[in-house]
């Protein structure tokens, strides 16, 4: 078995004549909780979208738990084990809890093609034993998520990645529209992964955060990886120095 | 009313409040609607509209009036329920009565018989190897219209990215050409005895009905259904759940496609004849009985139930203008009026919502 879970060598990606993201070498460790952060248009989810293939990567080698990938999309991601929240929520709004849990993965009674039977009752309890192990608490999953506050909603989010996550899970700014509270709440679910082994990318605008979480940061400027810090050995200043270039050219 | 939950964060929510269903207030607007022709038929013209009054006949309700009313938009029905698909996945489809005009010309070619009243079918489009042909074959051919029609349509919305309203658009103006060249605007008549079956009497009505129920499970339980309202919510978050979302579109508008040849067939056996301008309008007053059933038109919601109410909302009032004895340019307007209105009140329904949450 490999050391990392993930690594990305020479990771590139251009739109047209933009380099969004230049020659990313990144890697992470079985159980560890990375940070990436940034500022805005650093490349953060640049990068996240190529290992995610949610866009295809203009050059470099994804490997994913030993094997180098080329994933299609990102269903094709997913069912390799890595589960992602988007920045976007993913969800379907008029769809009720159980449907987005499923959302492209749904449990069926009978197999007839497109017109495959689903099995609703299988659906429903395995949403709230989801939610359980996640404690996130949505009274009636029967309503579309519609009309949910935006925590519940992106609660709903992270639970379908929590409940599914097998090898990696990746969180693209899961906090950024949520109140204290829920913020609190997110934060739980993280550390409930941490216990449970599974490793995380958290991409986050936000260092109190990051600090509070992860075991490691890496720092996205430009386009490239400027740094990457344990978090024993750095403090928010020198993050922030990473973050705005008065730091930096630390290719890691 | 039942003790508030204590939900993510202590937010209180109510579990019982649950939405009414879009349903019940279709009905319910369908209940008023047939009470006030009632009404307004007592006062006007001293008439019942639903009950029976008729002397020496048996029986609570008007049936001959009702058994009409549901003849009526029986086969512009069967195209709704196709046309309640492609608006729940975010698309319209404005084809379908072209797609009628073209399967009709075509099914009914393949549907003549040889001789009428011992003398050669007049209106005879092939050679005698067409003649006489098993209800099968039209039936077949008639769908293959229906379903290559929406696989161009499917491919193009899909594929091509174009908006289906304009995709559609031009399969309307086509399809309707197509019509016409077919027979080079001359109508076909003079169909077998069998293809003369599948209109008569009531069975328009039960094929919408079969057509009603089959497609109600379909979209209520399995995952064609779930995919549909899926992409009409959030199609992007559909896309990154890895669900084929251009093949499920093309199968979508091939469902529809297929509809409204099965509404083709239905409408050339009940007239004995197909003619080129058949089904002309049908799209439109499909796409009002999906809207009148509290369809809404940026997709995610609506249904078969809601279309079917929209449909019998749609006759009675057609059926309640002839009955109040008033002139049939009034329906015109009025069913212009109602349509508009119907989406209206859609938007306001949802900008209330919005407040809401």
């Amino acid at each position: 078995m490999s050391e990392f879970i993930l690594e990305t060598r020479g990771l590139t990606k251009r739109y047209g004549g933009v380099h969004a993201l230049e020659d990313a070498n990144f890697n992470l460790r079985h159980g560890e909780h990375v940070a990436v952060v940034g500022d805005n248009g650093a490349g953060k989810s640049t990068f996240v979208r190529q290992i995610t293939a949610v866009e295809q990567r203009s050059a470099g080698d994804v490997i994913f738990d030993g094997q180098p990938v080329h994933f299609a999309g990102p269903l094709q991601a997913r069912e390799s084990g890595i589960e992602t929240v988007f920045q976007t929520l993913a969800l379907a709004d008029d769809l009720d809890v159980p449907s987005n849990l499923f959302l492209g993965r749904e449990l069926f009674k009978l197999k007839l093609g497109p017109f495959s039977i689903l099995d609703r009752k299988a659906m429903r309890e395995k949403t709230l034993e989801a939610l359980k192990t996640t404690a996130v608490k949505i009274p009636n999953i029967d309503n579309p998520i519609r009309n949910m506050s935006g925590g519940q909603r992106q609660c709903v989010s992270i639970a379908r990645t929590a409940a599914f996550a097998s090898k990696l899970v990746i969180m693209d700014e899961p906090t950024a529209a949520l109140g204290v509270q829920e913020t609190a709440q997110v934060e739980n679910i993280i550390r409930g992964l941490k216990a449970r082994g599974v490793p995380l990318i958290l991409v986050s605008h936000n260092l109190r955060q990051v600090f509070d979480l992860v075991d490691r940061i890496v720092v996205f400027r430009r386009g490239r990886i400027v740094a990457s810090l344990r978090r024993d050995e750095t403090d928010g200043n020198d993050i922030v120095s990473y973050i705005t270039g008065v730091k930096g050219g630390v290719e890691v | 009313m039942a003790e508030p939950a204590h939900g993510l964060g202590g937010l209180k929510y109510d579990p019982s409040k649950k939405a009414r269903p879009q349903e019940l207030n279709v009905f319910i607007a369908f209940v008023i609607i047939v009470a006030a022709f009632e009404i307004l038929g007592r006062l006007i013209i001293g008439e019942s509209f639903l009950f029976n009054t008729r002397e020496g006949t048996s029986g609570l309700f008007n049936t001959q009036r009702l058994s009409i009313i549901i003849l009526q938009v029986a086969t512009v029905g069967i195209i709704a329920i196709g046309v309640t698909q492609v608006i729940i996945t975010g698309g319209i489809d404005l084809s379908s009565g072209s797609i009628v005009g073209a399967t009709a010309m075509v099914a009914m070619s393949f549907a003549q018989t040889a001789l009428v009243n011992g003398n050669p079918n007049p209106k005879a489009i092939f050679g005698d190897w067409a003649m006489d042909l098993p209800i099968l074959i039209p039936i077949l051919v008639g769908l293959t219209c229906g379903l290559i029609a929406g696989l161009i349509n499917g491919a193009l919305i899909a594929y091509t990215k174009i908006p289906p309203f304009i995709a559609t658009l031009g399969m309307m103006v086509s399809a309707r050409g197509f019509a016409r060249w077919w027979s080079t605007g001359n109508p076909i008549s003079f169909p077998t005895e069998s293809y003369n079956a599948i209109g008569s009497g009531m069975r328009p009505v039960f094929v919408f009905i079969a057509l009603a129920v089959l497609f109600h499970l379909i979209m209520t339980y399995t995952k064609y259904g779930k995919h549909s309202y899926a992409i009409g919510s959030n199609e992007q978050a559909t896309r990154m759940s890895g669900i084929n979302v251009d093949r499920h579109k093309v199968l979508v508008y091939i469902i529809a496609g297929m509809l409204a040849s099965v509404a083709a067939i239905v409408v050339s056996s009940k007239g004995q004849t197909a003619q080129a301008n058949m089904g002309v309008m049908y799209e439109l007053d499909a796409i009002a009985m999906a809207v009148i059933g509290g369809i809404s038109l940026q997709g995610g919601r609506g249904s078969i139930i809601g279309t079917v109410i929209g449909a019998l909302i749609f006759g009675v009032i057609i059926s309640g203008f002839t009955f109040l004895k008033l002139d049939a340019y009034y329906q015109e307007m009025v069913k212009g009026a109602i349509i508009v209105g119907a989406v209206v009140l859609d938007q306001w329904r949802q900008k209330s919502r919005g407040a809401r949450a």
